[in-house]
């Protein structure tokens, strides 16, 4: 088997809330807990869920952008998520974030070529020709212009713009792109070109992929392994094929069967879910998943199921699945 | 969406290139009281350089010849008590009160700007003693504290600058600590750090600039309250020295000839007026075309 | 609401602390010193060494600071210097003519400025809208001193309708139980004494109020605007209650909160601009007071004087903070 070139090992964010004035006792939200997966060079390991089941957090907990609370990320054989600021400024150098918000995340205030030029004044020892022409080949390369350079963010359109921000995370030749959401405030339209530039360049220059999104159907078209998670756990993890043709936990079945996009082989009746996902402030004993499950058991609210191998490199964590 | 075919076309671009500065700009010129008020200052800051040309009496010296003259044609806003032609004087003040103004918002500025990054940015204790810092100033009525900080200095048109500066420098502070409290929420300062990039660049290269634009209107605003407190101090005798031309003295140094001379008082605090006017109207007008939310 | 009032207290502690340590390092950092102002210039650096030692002043720092800090809690303000009168007495009649005069000031201020600013919006556009906005802006771009000058020269010496001096007529003075000589003139019945009083309060009161009302009018003029875009008020218009009805009754109190927020910081303008006032005016006010305290010198009346008028600014702002969110319910006490 191949060795993964990264690997995120029992990551753990959990945030302190603010203690009132006279409580003795420390709460937490749990925001990521415990969470495992590893991605393989030139693979796409796409990460599913509602939003507020941590797997944008996730994203930016492997680069600590935001302090992972405990959990190791191993990359080259080192555990990345306990260097300083310094140590990861050579980790940025082959991990990139695409963002979600293509209109939040470049600075309105600098002109395109600037914001992709950022990256090399901070992180590559090019001189300033230089810089230039790798800006203009990273233009080129994302589908824009030389000639865009020197415009400005908001005279673009938010498929362009997520174009910039591509260009932008290119720029140092990491080694893997974790593209939070990049496609999820698109037009369905635009999204599929921005797809298929992600897979273009994947292709083209060996990259790996942490691929984020809420969205099933475009997961299932860049992604090679899945991993579904819920409230903070992955709570179903699989390749592609396994997890799409043969959901095992309940709650992949019921995400898959709303998901108009998708012929799921099993898929007999849309399975709707009650209610909302539960606070992380204060998550259902035993399975999380439990008050919304439509195949409940009595020791579902009491025991928490751990994540099991069912065979070829599937796993689940389901009381359902405990024989 | 199955095909890997090449379906990237290239994008047409809607809006052709411009600076932002100009955008910003072109807005302002649509504030009619924005350009009113601009108008005002311009033509304050000409006369301020144009004295010499202006004025065919010297502004400063003793004529006992032609004491408390009303203003007629040789002296179109009459003499004071010591016989000096108050145009003269009033011209002369335009370079004090435009110097005073402009260069005390600066320094308010740079170091209400300094403290407010570092405690908007680095939050938790840093933020703490800067913002006690800040509420401990505001809790001085500020013209008392620039009378203090004149009695440790010792009068003077300079030491009148400083202490205005001083007492200026919360409001800046805490405009721009707001300021980055809100910008480094924004998903490009993320953006930044995801490239390694420091934090004192992220502070100078990102996090400043966009929040240059409140600092702008509220200076132009300053600029007005600044030249009111210099003018205060002048005429509390704690500003500019005796000889000086400048429009608060004057006031305190011909109050007694309310009566004989009104004239005297007439001019000078409508110069002030004048010019106070022109920045607070400029200043009013910046905000509605640049930044309609604050307020 | 109780342990939000505690917990505003105890955020108080720090900044009085800062204050007073603020107050301290001006005071040492004037040049000059006690001793010499008490003895004059001829006096012998022997006998100046004396009395510092006499006064504690060869102490060091943190000991003079810690006592000074213990002599403001027991309530001794100290002696003055010029006077040698305890400051604490001698400082209260200073402080109740400012009181007055803040007061009067703040009623113009608000009565002309709240109903400028409803009129303004509700005939929005109109040249009384003009008017009132550029009058506005006038007030807060005229010096204080200046109006306070123009104002003598016009109501007092061209038509002496107006007293341009003082508090009261020296022929015939009026006896002081709180102060406030408007309410002392009431307690005693005294009819010609209030109305000399209150003549001698009209220039002064204009003057300090007019930044204020200039001000308050503005911020009255821009909440009114959104209110009365508003629906409720669309519905009692829809309703047929009169517009005066409508501007006064159901739009006021919603448009008077914005005004409540920036009383405090008005007090503060007031403060300031008291010192000037009543140095144009001849009002025996603490700003006058603190001010020739720094011509002369007098470290203790500077120190406690200004230390004072502070305290008292920072204390009108908690309550009009609390005020606030006592009016406001969607302020939460936390």
């Amino acid at each position: 088997m191949k060795r993964p070139l990264l690997e995120v090992k029992n990551l753990k964010l959990h945030y302190p809330i603010d203690k009132g004035f006279l409580e003795k006792e420390q709460n937490y939200v749990k925001a990521i807990d415990g969470v495992n997966f590893s991605l393989y060079e030139n693979e796409t390991f796409g990460l599913v869920g509602e939003s507020g089941c941590g797997k944008s957090t996730t994203g930016k907990a492997i680069m600590k952008l935001i302090e992972p609370t405990d959990g190791e990320v191993i990359f080259q054989d080192r555990d990345i998520s306990k260097f300083s600021r310094s140590e990861m400024r050579s980790v940025y150098k082959n991990i990139q974030l695409i963002f979600q918000d293509p209109f939040a995340s470049l600075n309105p205030r600098k002109a395109v070529g600037k914001i992709i030029e950022e990256p090399l004044i901070v992180n590559s020892n090019l001189d300033s020709k230089a810089r230039q022409e790798r800006v203009n080949e990273l233009l080129e390369t994302v589908g824009l212009h030389a000639y865009h350079a020197s415009r400005y963010p908001h005279e673009f359109s938010g498929g362009q713009r997520q174009r910039i921000g591509i260009a932008r995370a290119l720029a140092l030749n990491p080694k893997i792109i974790i593209a939070d959401e990049a496609v999820s405030a698109l037009d369905v339209s635009i999204q599929s070109q921005v797809l298929n530039l992600l897979r273009k360049l994947q292709r083209e220059l060996g990259l790996t992929y942490l691929f984020i999104s809420h969205d099933l159907s475009v997961v299932k078209h860049i992604s090679d392994k899945i991993g579904v998670m819920y409230l903070g756990k992955i709570i179903e993890q699989g390749t592609k094929d396994g997890v799409y043709t043969k959901p095992l936990h309940p709650y992949t079945k019921a995400l898959l069967s709303a998901s108009p996009a998708i012929k799921s082989e099993n898929r007999k009746e849309r399975i709707v879910l009650k209610g909302d996902m539960p606070s992380p402030m204060n998550p259902p004993t035993g399975c999380a998943f439990h008050p919304r499950c439509f195949a409940a058991k009595p020791e579902c609210n009491k025991i928490l199921p751990e994540l099991r191998d069912v065979g070829d490199g599937h796993f689940v964590a389901c009381h359902l699945y405990n024989e | 969406m199955e095909s890997t075919s090449e379906v990237i076309k290239p994008v047409e671009i809607k809006a052709a290139k411009k600076p932002l500065w100009l955008e910003g700009w072109k807005r302002i010129k649509r504030q009619r009281s924005a350009m009113f008020g601009l108008s005002i200052v311009l033509f304050f800051i000409l006369i301020g350089i144009l004295a010499p040309v202006l004025t065919s009496y010297p502004y400063d010296g003793f004529y006992p010849d032609r004491t408390l003259i009303p203003p007629g044609e040789e002296h179109w806003f009459g003499t004071d008590d010591q016989g000096r032609d108050i145009f003269s004087r009033i011209v002369f003040g335009a370079r004090i009160s435009l110097w005073i103004g402009f260069f005390s918002v600066i320094g308010s500025i740079i170091v209400g700007c300094l403290l407010g990054l570092i405690a908007g940015f680095y939050g938790k204790w840093a933020d703490s003693i800067i913002s006690r810092f800040f509420d401990i100033m505001l809790a001085f009525p500020s013209i008392l504290l620039a009378i203090a900080i004149v009695a440790i200095l010792g009068p003077s048109l300079f030491n009148a600058l400083i202490a205005i500066a001083i007492i200026n420098i919360p409001t800046y502070g805490r405009l721009i600590r707001s300021r980055v409290l809100s910008v480094k929420e924004e998903e490009y300062i993320m953006s930044a750090r995801s490239i390694g990039m420091s934090d004192i660049r992220i502070l100078f290269q990102h996090i400043l600039p966009n929040s240059i634009t409140p600092i702008i209107v509220q200076g132009t605003l300053g600029i007005a309250t600044a030249i009111l407190e210099a003018a205060a101090l002048g005429f509390l005798g704690l500003g500019a020295q005796p000889g000086e031309p400048e429009w608060g003295k004057m006031l305190a140094d011909s109050r007694q000839f309310l009566t004989v001379a009104p004239w005297t008082l007439l001019f000078p605090g409508f110069a002030i007026m004048l010019t106070v006017v022109g920045f607070n109207m400029f200043g009013d007008g910046l905000r509605d075309a640049l930044d309609p939310k604050m307020k | 609401m109780k342990s939000y009032i505690a917990r505003r207290l105890l955020q108080l502690i720090p900044v009085l602390l800062g204050m007073s340590i603020v107050v301290f390092a001006i005071i040492h950092a004037i040049p000059g010193d006690p001793a010499t102002v008490i003895l004059g210039d001829q006096a012998t650096p022997e006998t100046v060494a004396d009395l510092k030692a006499e006064m504690g002043l060869d102490q060091p720092i943190t000991t003079q600071y810690a006592s000074y800090v213990k002599d403001i809690v027991t309530g001794d303000l100290g002696t003055s210097l010029k006077t040698k009168k305890p400051i604490k007495e001698e400082i209260i009649p200073y402080l109740m003519a400012t009181v007055e005069l803040m007061i009067i000031s703040m009623v113009i201020a608000i009565i002309i400025g709240v109903n400028a600013g409803i009129l303004a919006a509700w005939r929005r556009a109109s040249w009384f809208d003009y008017s009132a906005m550029l009058i506005a802006l006038i007030g807060v771009s005229i010096p204080v001193f200046w109006l306070g000058l123009m104002e003598q020269w016009i109501f007092a010496e061209k038509f002496g309708w107006l007293p341009s001096t003082g508090r009261m007529n020296a022929r015939e003075p009026i006896e002081a139980i709180t102060g406030l000589l408007l309410l002392d003139t009431t307690i005693q019945g005294n009819w010609t004494g209030f109305v000399d009083a209150f003549k001698h309060l009209i220039l002064p009161g204009i003057a300090l109020g007019t930044i204020p009302m200039a001000i308050i009018a503005r911020i009255t003029r821009s909440s009114m605007l959104e209110v009365l875009n508003a629906d409720y008020v669309r519905t009692a218009r829809a309703k047929g209650l009169s517009e005066l009805k409508i501007l006064y009754k159901h739009s006021l109190k919603n448009a008077f909160a914005p005004v409540l927020t920036i009383i405090g910081m008005l007090v503060g303008l007031l403060l300031g601009g008291a010192v000037l006032t009543e140095t144009i005016f001849g009002w025996p006010g603490i700003g006058r007071y603190i001010y020739d305290a720094i011509g002369s010198r007098d470290y203790p009346v500077i120190q406690s004087g200004i230390l004072l008028v502070s305290t008292i600014f920072v204390f009108v702002n908690l309550f009009v903070d609390l005020l606030y969110a006592r009016l406001d319910p969607r302020i939460k006490y936390r």
